[in-house]
C-alpha cells in the first residue's frame, strides 16, 4: 500500500518533496493501525456500549403481554445510583478483600520463596521442580476448581476419608468462613507458580558480581537473598502484587464454579458475580453495564493508586 | 458405578428439564472486565447475525423453519414430519437448555434473528411473551385445550385467550423412596406431610448417619412445586394488573414446614445435584427423594448401583385423603415473532405434540413424559422405565398423579424470584434463620423488580 502511494507522487516533479515529506509523518500512523484498529473495535467501542447500556433502561406498561408493551428509555443515573446504593455490591467488595488479604501473601509469599529456594546455589532438579510447581497454572480455574470441589465435598473427599480413619474429627471445609480458604487455597495453587516464574526471572537477571562481592565481605546465603535478592527483584515484586490485586477484584470462576456444592456461596458472592446475576439471571443488563463501569473505574483507580504509590521504588533503574 | 465427573455432568442434563443454571458459567474466562463483557455481547451477535435466518424461503422452493430445542434426539422425530411433509421442512438447531437457551433467545430476538420456532419452559414463557419473543398462536390452532390436562393447558395461557405454545412435557411431582432400606428400618410410605416428618425423625432415630431426604437451596423450580400443591399462587392476573402473592399463606406453610425439619436436622440441608448429593442417594445416606415423573432418569444417572431398589409414590399431602400435586419443569413449544410462517410452525408444533405417531417418538427417543393426555396413555408408556422394572404400574400411577396437578399462572419475572430462593435459602440454612423470612425475600425482590420496570401491580 505504501509504495503505491509513493510512486505516483514521485513521477510528478513539484508535489514530491511535499509528499517526501508528509510520508515520514504519516508511517508511524500506517504502523500503528492495525493495533488501533483492533483497540477500536474491541475495546474501544465495546466500552462505549457499556457506557451507553448504563444509561438505558427497560419500561414496561401494563401486564407487559401486549405487543409494544416494553420500550428502552434513558435512565439517566439511575442504574449508577442503585447499583452504588446496593448494600449486597459493597457486601461483596468485602468479602473480595478479605479472600484477596488471604490469597495474595500466601501466594506471592510461597512464590518469592520458591523463586529464592530455585535460584539458590545448591539446588537438585531445578528444571524438575520449576515445572512442577509452574503446571497449575496451565489447568484452567474452572478444570482446578472441579478438582478441588470433589476434594472439599466429605462423601468423595479423600481428606474426610482420612480424618474419619485417624479419628479425628470432621471439618467442613464448605462453611461460611472456611469457604474463604478453600477459595483462596484454590487461587494459590493455582496462581503460584506463574508468580514465582516472573520472581525467578527477574532473580537470574541480577548480575552474579554483586553475589561474589557479598559473598567476599562474608555475607550468608541467607542474608544475600534479604540483603540483595529481595531489594533488587522488588519491581518484579510490585508487578506481580499490582496483577494479583486487579485479579482478586476480578475473581469470578471459582466461586461460581463452587456454588452449586454449598449453600455459603452466594450468587453475589463477588462484585463481578453480582454482575453476572443481574445481567444473565434477572436480565437486566443495564444494571449490570452500571455495575461494570463502577467496578472498572474502582479496580482503575486502586491500580493506579497502587502504582503511585511505588513508582519510585519500582522504576527507579529506568530514570 | 460411572466415573464421578461424569456424574457431576449430570447436573448439567438435567438442569434442562427441572429448571436452574446449575452449570457453571464462564463465558469471559477468568478475567471479566468491562470491555470483555461488551466484546462477548457484539461477539454473541455478529455469530447470531452470521448462523441464523428466521425461515427465508424462496416461492418456489419448500417453506424451512428453525426449531431451537434441547431435548435429545429431537431431529430423528422432526424427521417423521419432514418426510410426510415436502412442504414445510424444520431444521432442529440443538441449544443448551433452560436458562442459558432464554438468554440467547432473547438476543437473538432483539436482533430480529430468533429461529422460527422454541423450545421454552414454562415459567420461562411470561418472560419471553413480555419480551415480544414468542407469539400468540390461538388463530392457527383451535380448540385443542382438551388435549391437555388443565394445569398444563394454563401455563402456556396464562389464563387469557392467547395460545402461546403448545404443551411438550411435563414434571408432576412424585416421591421416589428406597423399598429396601424402608423395609429395613420398618417404615412405611408417608401419606401425609406430618407423616413424612414423622418417618425423617425415624430415620434419624434408626441410624444418625443417614437422612430421608434433603432441602435444596439450589432449587426453586422443585420449592414452587411444593409449595403448588400446598394451594400457593404466585402470580395471578387480575384485571389489568398483576398480582404477586409469593408469600402467600400457603407457600410460608411449605417453608416453615421444612425450615422446621431443618432446625430439628432430621432433614439434610444440602443442595441437590452435587457429587455428594449424587454419592448419598447410590450409598443410601439418603433414603427418599421428593422429585417428578422424570425422576427415574436421573436416578438411573447417579445412582445406578440401585436399579430395582426404588419404588414410586403420589407426594405426601397436607390433608390426608387429598390429593394434589405441583409440577417441577416442563416445557412447550412456542413460534417466534420473527417467523415468516407462524401457520406452518403452529402446525407443526400441534402436530409434534398432539399427533400419536410423533408423541410416541418424543416418549421413546427424546425421554420425555408428555403433556398430551392421549400420549400419557400411549403403548410407548405401558412399560415402567428400566430402572424402575420392579414397578410395572409405574406410568399408568404417573398418569394418574399427572391429573391431579394443580394449574399455575408463571409471572413474568420468575428468573428474579428464582435467583432469589438461591440465595436466600442458602443464607437461610448457612445463618440458621427461618425459612420464611427468606420467602418475604423472594416477594420483595419480585415485587420490586416489576415496580422498577413498570409493570402494572395490584395492591
Amino acid at each position: 500500500m505504501a509504495t503505491t502511494e509513493i510512486q505516483p507522487a514521485s513521477a510528478a516533479a513539484p508535489p514530491a518533496q511535499g509528499a517526501r515529506r508528509r510520508w515520514p509523518r504519516l508511517a508511524p500512523y500506517l504502523f500503528l493501525a492495525p493495533a488501533i484498529v483492533l483497540f477500536v473495535l474491541f475495546l474501544l467501542l465495546p466500552i462505549i456500549y457499556t457506557v451507553y447500556l448504563s444509561l438505558r433502561r427497560v419500561q414496561v406498561s401494563g401486564l407487559g403481554l401486549g405487543p409494544g408493551a416494553r420500550s428502552e428509555v434513558w435512565a439517566g443515573l439511575d442504574n449508577y445510583r442503585d447499583a452504588v446504593t446496593d448494600m449486597e455490591l459493597w457486601r461483596g467488595a468485602l468479602r473480595v478483600l478479605l479472600y484477596g488479604g488471604i490469597l495474595t501473601p500466601v501466594m506471592l509469599g510461597a512464590a518469592l520463596l520458591f523463586a529464592l529456594l530455585l535460584d539458590a546455589q545448591r539446588v537438585r532438579a531445578r528444571r524438575f521442580a520449576r515445572i512442577s510447581i509452574f503446571l497449575p497454572y496451565a489447568v484452567p480455574a474452572v478444570t482446578a476448581t472441579l478438582m478441588w470441589g470433589f476434594l472439599y465435598l466429605p462423601a468423595v473427599s479423600p481428606f474426610h476419608y482420612l480424618l474419619e480413619e485417624l479419628g479425628l474429627p470432621q471439618v467442613d471445609l464448605l462453611g461460611r468462613v472456611s469457604v474463604f480458604f478453600s477459595l483462596a487455597n484454590i487461587a494459590v495453587w493455582g496462581g503460584t507458580g506463574f508468580n514465582m516464574i516472573v520472581i525467578y526471572t527477574a532473580l537470574r537477571a541480577i548480575p552474579a558480581e554483586i553475589y561474589e562481592s557479598a559473598r567476599i565481605d562474608g555475607c550468608s546465603e541467607l542474608r544475600i537473598a534479604l540483603r540483595i535478592k529481595i531489594p533488587m527483584v522488588m519491581p518484579a515484586l510490585i508487578m506481580t502484587t499490582v496483577f494479583s490485586v486487579i485479579a482478586t477484584l476480578q475473581v469470578f470462576s471459582e466461586p461460581t464454579t463452587l456454588r452449586p456444592l454449598t449453600n455459603s456461596i452466594s450468587s453475589t458472592w463477588t462484585p463481578l458475580m453480582k454482575i453476572y446475576r443481574d445481567a444473565f439471571a434477572r436480565d437486566d443488563i443495564y444494571l449490570a453495564a452500571a455495575t461494570s463501569v463502577v467496578i472498572a473505574l474502582i479496580t482503575l483507580v486502586l491500580s493506579l493508586g497502587f502504582l503511585r504509590l511505588v513508582q519510585r521504588r519500582a522504576f527507579q533503574d529506568e530514570q | 458405578m460411572k466415573s464421578p465427573l461424569g456424574m457431576w455432568r449430570n447436573q448439567h442434563r438435567w438442569s434442562n428439564t427441572a429448571d436452574a443454571p446449575r452449570t457453571p458459567h464462564r463465558f469471559f474466562g477468568k478475567a471479566t472486565t468491562v470491555a470483555g463483557k461488551a466484546t462477548a455481547t457484539l461477539a454473541v451477535a455478529a455469530t447470531l447475525a452470521a448462523g441464523c435466518g428466521g425461515g427465508d424461503s424462496d416461492d418456489d422452493g419448500p417453506i424451512e423453519l428453525t426449531y431451537w430445542a434441547w431435548a435429545p434426539e429431537l431431529a430423528s422425530v422432526v424427521e417423521i414430519w419432514n418426510e410426510s411433509h415436502p412442504d414445510v421442512q424444520v431444521t432442529v438447531v440443538e441449544q443448551a437448555g433452560g436458562d442459558d437457551m432464554v438468554t440467547r433467545v432473547l438476543a437473538a430476538s432483539e436482533a430480529g434473528e430468533a429461529p422460527d420456532l422454541i423450545q421454552a419452559e414454562y415459567q420461562a414463557l411470561p418472560t419471553l411473551i413480555s419480551n415480544e419473543v414468542v407469539a400468540d398462536v390461538s388463530e392457527y390452532v383451535g380448540d385443542i385445550s382438551d388435549e391437555f390436562g388443565e394445569g398444563t393447558w394454563q401455563q402456556v395461557t396464562l389464563g387469557t385467550d392467547a395460545v402461546w405454545g403448545i404443551p411438550q412435557d411435563t414434571g408432576p411431582m412424585m416421591l421416589y423412596y428406597r423399598i429396601d432400606l424402608f423395609e429395613q428400618f420398618n417404615l412405611s410410605v408417608p401419606t401425609t406431610w406430618e407423616e413424612f416428618a414423622e418417618t425423617a425423625r425415624a430415620v434419624r432415630a434408626a441410624d444418625p448417619n443417614r437422612y430421608l431426604t434433603t432441602f435444596s437451596a439450589n432449587d426453586p423450580g422443585w420449592f414452587a412445586g411444593l409449595a403448588q400443591q400446598a394451594g400457593a399462587t404466585w402470580w395471578e392476573v387480575e384485571g389489568d394488573a398483576w398480582n404477586v402473592e409469593i408469600d402467600d399463606e400457603a407457600t410460608l406453610r411449605v417453608a416453615e414446614y421444612w425450615g422446621g425439619l431443618v432446625a430439628e436436622d432430621v432433614i439434610d440441608d444440602q443442595p441437590m445435584y452435587t457429587p455428594e448429593w449424587n454419592t448419598a442417594l447410590n450409598d443410601g445416606t439418603l433414603l427418599a427423594w421428593v422429585s417428578a415423573v422424570w425422576g427415574p432418569g436421573v436416578l438411573e444417572g447417579v445412582a445406578g448401583d440401585t436399579a430395582g431398589l426404588w419404588g414410586m409414590a403420589p407426594l405426601p399431602q397436607w390433608t390426608p385423603g387429598e390429593n394434589r400435586t405441583g409440577s417441577w419443569g416442563g416445557s412447550s413449544t412456542a413460534v417466534t415473532t420473527d417467523s415468516d410462517h407462524p401457520e406452518e410452525a403452529a402446525e407443526f408444533a400441534v402436530w409434534l405434540n398432539t399427533d400419536p405417531e410423533a408423541t410416541t417418538a418424543l416418549v421413546r427417543e427424546s425421554n420425555i413424559y408428555p403433556a398430551s393426555r392421549q400420549a400419557q396413555a400411549s403403548p410407548a408408556l405401558q412399560e415402567p422405565p428400566e430402572f424402575f422394572s420392579n414397578q410395572p404400574d409405574f406410568y399408568s400411577l404417573a398418569s394418574e398423579i399427572a391429573d391431579t396437578a394443580v394449574g399455575v399462572t408463571w409471572g413474568p419475572n420468575v428468573n428474579v424470584t428464582y435467583s432469589t430462593y438461591r440465595d436466600a435459602f442458602g443464607a437461610a440454612i448457612t445463618d440458621g434463620t427461618p425459612f420464611t423470612d427468606a420467602v418475604h425475600d423472594m416477594q420483595e425482590a419480585t415485587v420490586n423488580d416489576m415496580r422498577d420496570n413498570g409493570f402494572a401491580l395490584a395492591e
